[in-house]
């Protein structure tokens, strides 16, 4: 059997992506297609007093202005159930305004332009009510979500913090913030809907294929069988698509409404209102070590957005529970509901952010130990995880540190702020760790022989860039021992079997596993002898015990150096490193790919990236990609990733882990502690603008 | 975005009839117009694509400077060997504007007449003086991080976002025009662009139907020159602050300066009092900072962007001094 899984193969639907035949949600066609444009809400709270639609009504080529007056009745929605993408996402439903850019109207027209300029020529009135907008005013009104979309609770503790904190000769107490972030996909979400037959089928840019299955059938109250989710090729999630919005939910009700196929795609200005982000949090860190290094308590104390009209926990502290020993520790989550745009997931949801603030102050406290800040970190390596006392399925930070300093040239730094100059650059380095949760949930997967040499996959599992279809077939490939090019991979269809989707990089795993058990069925069919053509089997995975009698998480470690411009703030990338071991890699230029993206993310999220909110209007004022910055190719000179061999046995049959996520875990802590070691500016407000960074300039020159 | 009649004439006099309609707009590269249009901010019922007007020549003129023609595109402006030589200052504000796609398709004209990139503005729903004059300025106690601290008023405090007509304001460039009434009349690129006062919504002293045919350039001035802009990333991004300069010095003094900062306010600022100061002001620190500081005395900041201050002065001064002393 040759070795096809890990081969870093190009990505099989590269050419169909490359030459534009890939069909994504807005590029689908249908016969007398009908356009549809959303019109949104102008105020943050309050209800629609009325809605003037006889100037849209009247202009040539409208079919249909459905309001709150006129919308087909759904079911309604569910603040709390098992899958939150899977609830009933009721569109138009009343009156009520619960958020800046609600959707309040859906105009449908011949054409996509005529459809925007009578949604344009739309008049809402509206019955203002105050809102709360503010996270740092809404500190008292926080709440203990319970547990986080994990199932971890939101707290946790262990041995006697306060007193260990107390009595320890070095501490750092320290606040940290992360600001509102937007996905800002390259694919703006897009949704068509036809109905034949009293069957629905919406073709749409997703994630999770069969929670929007259910969503859509629910909202709409039909029978799961009457509905078919489609997916195929989606231009990136990273958590914004993980839920059904709008687009395919009032699409699917004109359609019914107008009897023909009806198309919805959101603006990339409605993408910051309309979908989802990251939410703004407000971070307390507390270390205390002994003049050794040896950490003696911590504690990760977060606060951070939810949106009053649909609850969601940001898992901020959680993996700061099992990244350092250290007997005395302490956790808490808390939200505030606001009246804002629903906060989701966003790459990483809970690392992302959580070792911003970690992993800084990990910086600060080496500085005050005078201590390099990896021999820190390897200082307080744990044996097994500081809170869950299981042993590590496998646990390659210290490697990761290690390795990554060789290459990178550690030695070379100078730990002292300001001491290194290139012209009129202050030039420094920084390091941080990355942890991130390893999970694996329940999937299935179908194989079948086409012909003697070739077999079909089909899963329901999506590929949202990051290489799905490529691994699969490297994996059906080596266990049926046939080349990759005799494989075809069918995704993205609410018909094939269930999976879990792409989130959380549990996908590639979990899928990667029951196809795995599939082509091993298959495999044991085959060689009864019986004729291969037609032959098919069906494979699954569930999580066992091995998730709850190991602690399991990917890890990795940043390296970054930059400059900052000494006369004004401007910070700089000029080269980085991430080492990871993530467990098998399963095609190690997808892998690649992704853990380069997640580490430009992170350096995005250092730098740049803020949804910036107007608390007068409770309103995103940034709503292009004029004013949402994110990297571009001049921003990332130099970005490598060294993925080190690893197979953990405990994660799954193919021994791998996500790597989705990984790559931007900490990434933008490497670079605060480098803007640090380069001109001694501890910003602990992100994102780390030259704003922030003057006045540590200013001080320096006196 | 609205219906609209579109027609493309091939000559001037043609484009100066077509745009006689109300409602209509001349339209060249498009890279901002149809932004604005696609989310109802511009609302032109008919478009005059000027796109094919014979205006894509960079001409040397008589006294020794550059005619360039409005439709010449940024890219190809940038490369001109002449621009490049003569005009360094100008070359490389506008490699430091947009992205390569932008600046393949932007105009000369175009790019002078863009308009400010305020959230606010950029927002139908939101209340904003330039787009819907009496409504409000929403930046003034709003989120103002990128907005004006010079010559902004309470009506408006939004920036021109061109680096091009920065360097052009240092260089003292003349604009060429077209008037309605088919006649043809120059201004110092000065008077091009205004103060918002009390009319943010118009953000030139361009007449209704007016069509800008042609920078020029006087002769090159004496000295070195440069462009510095400071932005929140290393590419496509607008000027937090940005200065043109050009500076005559020799002999431990400095001769002339030419200063335009881009960024700070609702126009390209000359600051003349600096000019007039670092005139025959001795080579030094001193001159340089001194200088930096009076062309921010008339600053005014609002909450987010205070920083705008201490970095304009910072960044003129080294500009001053790198210029000056060969740094």
């Amino acid at each position: 059997m040759a070795q096809v899984i890990g081969q870093p193969i190009d990505r099989i639907d590269g050419r169909a992506k490359v030459t534009g035949t890939a069909a994504y949600a807005a590029d689908n066609r249908a016969e007398r297609m009908a356009f549809g444009s959303i019109v949104t809400a102008t105020i943050a709270r309050g209800r629609v007093a009325g809605i003037d639609a006889n100037a849209a009504r009247r202009m040539p080529g409208v079919l249909l202005v459905m309001t709150h007056e006129n919308a087909p009745k759904q079911a309604p929605f569910q603040a709390k159930a098992d899958d939150r993408h899977a609830r009933p996402k009721p569109q138009l439903a009343d009156d009520k305004v619960q958020y800046f850019g609600q959707p309040v109207a859906l105009v449908v027209a011949e054409t996509a332009e005529t459809a925007r300029a009578a949604a344009s020529a739309i008049v809402v009135t509206y019955e203002k009510a105050d809102g709360a907008f503010v996270l740092e005013s809404a500190s008292g009104a926080a709440y203990n979500p319970g547990k986080g979309p994990t199932g971890a609770p939101a707290d946790s503790k262990l041995g006697d913090f306060d007193k260990a904190f107390a009595a320890a000769a070095v501490k750092i107490d320290a606040i940290y913030k992360t600001p509102y972030q937007s996905h800002a996909m390259m694919e703006p979400h897009a949704s068509l809907a036809s109905w034949q037959d009293g069957k629905l089928t919406v073709t749409s840019s997703l994630q999770l294929v069969e929670s929007a299955h259910k969503s859509i059938a629910d909202t709409l109250k039909l029978e799961p069988d009457k509905v078919e989710v489609i997916s195929e090729y989606v231009g990136g999630g990273f958590g914004g698509k993980l839920p059904v919005y709008g687009d395919a939910i009032l699409a699917a009700l004109a359609a019914r409404e107008l009897n023909r196929p009806v198309r919805v795609a959101l603006t990339r200005q409605q993408m910051f209102h309309v979908t989802t982000h990251r939410p703004a949090s407000i971070q307390r860190v507390r270390l205390g070590a002994e003049r050794d290094g040896t950490l003696t308590a911590i504690t990760h104390q977060s606060l951070a957005q939810s949106a009053r009209a649909d609850e969601f926990a940001e898992p901020i502290v959680f993996s700061t529970r099992s990244l350092y020993a250290a007997p005395n520790r302490m956790t808490s989550q808390r939200i505030a509901a606001l009246d804002l745009p629903v906060a989701d997931s966003m790459r990483a949801p809970g690392e992302a952010i959580g070792l911003l603030a970690v992993e800084q102050a990990m910086d600060e406290l080496a500085v005050r130990l005078d201590m390099d800040p990896i021999e820190l970190r390897l200082k307080n390596e744990p044996k097994e995880d500081p809170e869950k006392k299981v042993p590590f399925s496998t646990r390659a930070l210290v490697p990761c540190l290690t390795e990554g300093a060789k290459r990178f040239g550690w030695d070379k730094r100078n730990a002292r702020p300001g001491q290194v100059r290139d012209g009129n650059w202050l030039v420094g380095m920084g390091v941080a760790a990355a942890i991130r949760g390893n999970f694996l949930r329940e999937a299935e997967a179908r194989v079948t022989m086409e012909s003697e040499h070739h077999a079909v996959v089909e899963m329901d599992m999506t590929d949202i860039g990051t290489g799905s279809y490529t691994v699969f077939a490297q994996i059906a490939a080596e266990l049926l021992d046939l080349p990759v090019e005799n494989i075809k991979v069918k995704l993205g269809h609410s018909s094939y079997p269930d999976t879990p989707g792409s989130g959380g990089s549990f996908g590639a795993s979990s899928c990667g596993a029951a196809l795995h058990d599939a082509c091993t069925k298959l495999k044991a069919k085959l060689q009864k002898g019986e004729g291969a053509q037609g032959l098919s089997a069906t494979g699954s995975v569930k999580p066992g015990d091995e998730y709850k009698k190991y602690s399991q998480y990917a890890y990795g470690a940043h390296f970054a150096e930059l400059g900052v411009d000494q006369t004004t703030g401007e910070v700089r990338l000029r080269r980085m490193l991430g080492v990871f071991a993530a467990g098998r890699i399963l095609n190690a230029k997808t892998a690649h790919s992704q853990l380069i993206g997640g580490m430009i993310w992170g350096v995005g999220s250092a730098l740049e990236e803020e949804t910036v909110l107007d608390p007068r209007m409770g309103a995103f004022v940034t709503q292009d990609l004029v004013h949402y910055h994110v990297p571009v190719h001049a921003d990332v000179p130099q970005v490598e990733a060294v993925l080190l061999d690893e197979f953990d046995p405990h994660a799954n049959v193919l021994g791998s882990k996500g790597v989705g996520e990984l790559g931007i875990c900490g990434a933008g802590a490497a670079v605060a502690n480098a803007v640090y070691n380069a001109c001694g500016a501890r910003v602990r407000d992100y994102p780390i603008t030259l704003d922030k960074v003057l006045p540590a300039l200013t001080r320096r020159q006196g | 975005m609205r219906a609209f009649t579109y027609e493309r004439p091939d000559n001037v006099a043609a484009a100066m009839q077509a745009a006689i309609q109300p409602g209509a707009s001349f339209i060249a590269g498009g890279t901002n117009l149809l932004d604005l249009m696609k989310i109802d901010v511009e609302q032109p019922t008919h478009l005059v694509d000027i796109s094919r007007l014979p205006l894509r020549e960079v001409t040397e003129t008589p006294d020794g400077g550059l005619r360039i023609g409005a439709l010449v595109s940024n890219t190809d402006l940038a490369a001109d060997q002449r621009v490049r030589q003569r005009y360094p200052v100008l070359a490389m504000a506008l490699l430091n504007g947009a992205s390569g796609q932008l600046r393949n398709q932007a105009t000369t004209a175009g790019n002078l007449l863009q308009r400010t990139r305020c959230p606010y503005f950029y927002d139908v729903a939101m209340p904003c003086n330039k787009r819907q004059p009496g409504s409000g300025c929403s930046a003034l106690t709003g989120f103002n991080r990128m907005h004006a601290i010079l010559g902004a008023s309470q009506a408006c405090i939004a920036v021109h976002p061109s680096d091009m007509a920065v360097a052009m304001a240092a260089l003292h460039a003349e604009i060429e025009l077209q008037t309605p009434a088919g006649l043809s009349r120059k201004m110092p690129i000065a008077e091009l662009h205004r103060l918002p006062g009390q009319n943010p919504e118009r953000d030139t002293t361009l007449a209704r139907g007016e069509l800008i045919t042609a920078v020029i350039l006087p002769p090159p001035p004496a000295g070195r020159q440069t462009y510095r802009k400071v932005r929140d990333r290393a590419s496509f991004a607008f000027a937090l602050v940005s200065v043109a300069a050009i500076v005559d010095a020799g002999g431990g003094k400095i001769r002339d300066a030419r200063l335009a900062l881009g960024g700070v306010a609702h126009k390209p600022w000359v600051p003349k009092e600096a000019e007039r100061e670092l005139a025959g002001a001795p080579a030094e620190a001193g001159s340089y900072e001194a200088a930096a500081r009076s062309a921010l005395r008339e600053a005014q900041t609002y909450t987010h962007n205070e920083f705008k201050v201490p970095l304009a002065e910072r960044l003129l001064a080294r500009t001053l001094g790198e210029l000056a002393t060969g740094g």
